[in-house]
């Protein structure tokens, strides 16, 4: 063990990282693989990668059709990943998990499908400035459409939302609140369930993005109280191609289908068609198997470490990185101190372009990521085109931390800073 | 990847600045990493560019391919710059880049192909992007 890794981590690190085959490799020759890159999409354990093997090798079948072995053991272990996961997150009923591909997929859905048949002209969408791409562009379009108009809750310098304005965002006109549980740049953990009751107070709906908040920390959504969340599978150790929208149930009853076809329906006939029940009638043809059980699995595996012990294993590994970058020259960090949020580390250096600095980090192996990260109106306020971002998950480690601060030294040297 | 000749550049462009008057200017961005290069020329009673000039931000590759590619237009025809290839911008470069990086080399050569050829709006562009 590396002198720098003495944490506060209460399960094996290196018993997880021996779980991830993508970490035992040198990316480059004699260069190991440092992964901080978690917060766009995690590595997967083997326990993920052999579930959804097993399933192609041994039980790959259509689900919700079958009458033979094989359909039935597919049917049992795709809606039992659904309890699985109804569970990982407190939902009241498993029916109340609809599968997507992914946190966007989830928001889109809701933006199409409650929004569309909801909003009309007059009537407000609040979001805050902080969002990703996903929780902007769907209600800008579902905007357009209906003629309602949005409001953003601005954020501090800090990084953390500026909630002083909210009670004069929040009118009867609002329907919606829609706002990240986690800024995938800032880390910044918001306060969910105070901003829930605030909605609801108004009448509105509180839609939630969880994407960087379920793979990190507990969640809860009886205790939040959201109308809708999502999030990700790709983000919390399981495969690309699923995600889920929780949705409560009274309002999914209301809501039209999302996309037509098979499995969602309960009749058809050539002069129209009735919806099948809960979760199927959001979810049109034959859906996403292998990675619903990976997702599954996922969800084991990180229900095993505990995702109390996940989420504080990530603040040591955050706060350790936030001071050794701050002692960096140059280094500007964006986001609140490391108490206030999840897993990531974003920053700028003066005179070198995030661009430069992930491709000389790339060449000491150290993958993080560099761009806008799917959020350009908060890179505009801050008068950034772009910012660096490293991001920890639970195979992390502190040496890790010691590498990238080295390589961003080295960064300096070569920019002649 | 980054030779010393790069942070040179990057440090001190080439023909940096706005040329007015111009008989053409194109500015463009790449919205993945948000550089963006401006190119104004000049040309003269022969068509020939006789002078350019342009302006930008962003990592050290896009920086220094305007310079480069600015450098290495003087003096050729508007049908030399049309048919200017992307190749040889590479070559001037000369580091190897990886898919992600090509696109920040060729964002000048992009700008100035397209002041060229009378500012097609950018569908027009990113269909003959390849």
């Amino acid at each position: 063990m590396p002198p720098g890794d003495r944490g506060m981590t209460v399960f094996d690190v290196e018993k997880v990282r021996s779980d991830f085959p993508v970490l035992q490799q040198e990316v480059h020759p004699g260069v190991p693989l440092v992964y901080l890159d978690s917060a766009a999409s995690s590595q997967k354990p083997v326990q993920v990668i052999e579930a959804m093997n097993d399933y192609y090798r041994h039980y790959h079948s259509n689900v919700h059709r079958g009458i033979h072995a094989l359909s039935e053991k597919a049917t049992n272990a795709y809606e039992g990943a659904r309890e699985k996961i109804a569970r990982f997150i407190n939902a009241p009923a498993s029916h109340e998990v609809i599968y997507v591909r992914n946190a966007t997929e989830g928001m889109n859905l809701v933006a199409l499908c409650w929004g569309r048949h909801t909003l009309q002209a007059g009537d407000e969408i609040l979001l805050t400035e902080m969002e990703h791409h996903a929780n902007l562009v769907p209600w800008q379009m579902v905007a357009r459409e209906t003629g309602a108009t949005i409001r953003y809750v601005p954020f501090n310098e800090d990084g953390t939302l500026d909630l002083s304005g909210l009670s004069s965002l929040l009118t009867e006109k609002t329907r919606v609140f829609s706002f990240t549980a986690m800024s995938n740049v800032f880390g910044t953990i918001t306060p969910v369930k105070e901003l829930v009751e605030a909605a609801h107070q108004v009448g509105a709906i509180a839609v939630v993005d969880a994407a960087q908040s379920v793979p990190h920390m507990p969640v809860d959504v009886q205790e939040l109280g959201c109308d809708f969340l999502v999030f990700s599978g790709h983000k919390m150790c399981g495969p690309t191609g699923i995600g889920v929208l929780y949705g409560k149930e009274a309002l999914l009853e209301e809501m039209p289908p999302f996309m037509g076809g098979g499995d969602m329906i309960r009749r058809v006939t050539l002069e129209g068609s009735t919806w099948n029940d809960l979760p199927w009638k959001f979810e049109a043809g034959t859906p996403s198997i292998a990675e619903a059980i990976g997702l599954g699995a996922a969800v084991d595996y990180l229900s095993e470490l505990g995702m109390e012990n996940v989420h504080r294993h990530e603040q040591d590994i955050t706060g350790y990185a936030l001071e050794a970058l701050s002692e960096i020259r140059g280094l500007r960090l964006l986001g609140p101190p490391a108490a206030q949020k999840g897993g990531v580390a974003a920053f700028a250096v003066e005179g070198v372009h995030p661009h430069d600095i992930a491709q000389l980090l790339d060449e000491d192996g150290i993958a993080i990521r560099a761009g806008h990260h799917c959020a350009m109106p908060l890179h505009q306020k801050l008068g950034l085109s772009a910012s660096a971002r490293a991001s920890f998950y639970i195979h992390t480690q502190r040496g890790e931390v010691d590498l990238l601060v080295e390589s961003l030294e080295r960064v300096k040297k070569v920019f002649r800073l | 990847m980054y030779r010393e000749q790069i942070i040179d550049l990057y440090e001190h462009p080439l023909n940096y600045g706005a040329v007015d008057p111009h008989d053409f200017s194109y500015e463009e961005d790449n919205p993945l990493c948000g550089d963006v290069v401006r190119i104004d020329v000049r040309l003269d009673d022969e068509g020939r560019v006789a002078e350019v000039g342009w302006k930008g931000q962003g990592c050290a590759i896009s920086q220094a391919s305007a310079s480069l590619l600015t450098e290495e237009i003087k003096g050729m025809t508007l049908d030399e710059v049309k048919a200017f290839p992307k190749e040889r911008l590479l070559e001037l470069i000369g580091v190897p880049l990886s898919m992600a990086r090509v696109k920040c080399a060729l964002l000048s050569l992009k700008v100035l192909k397209a002041g060229a050829y009378g500012m097609p709006g950018p569908e027009e562009l990113r269909r003959s992007d390849d």
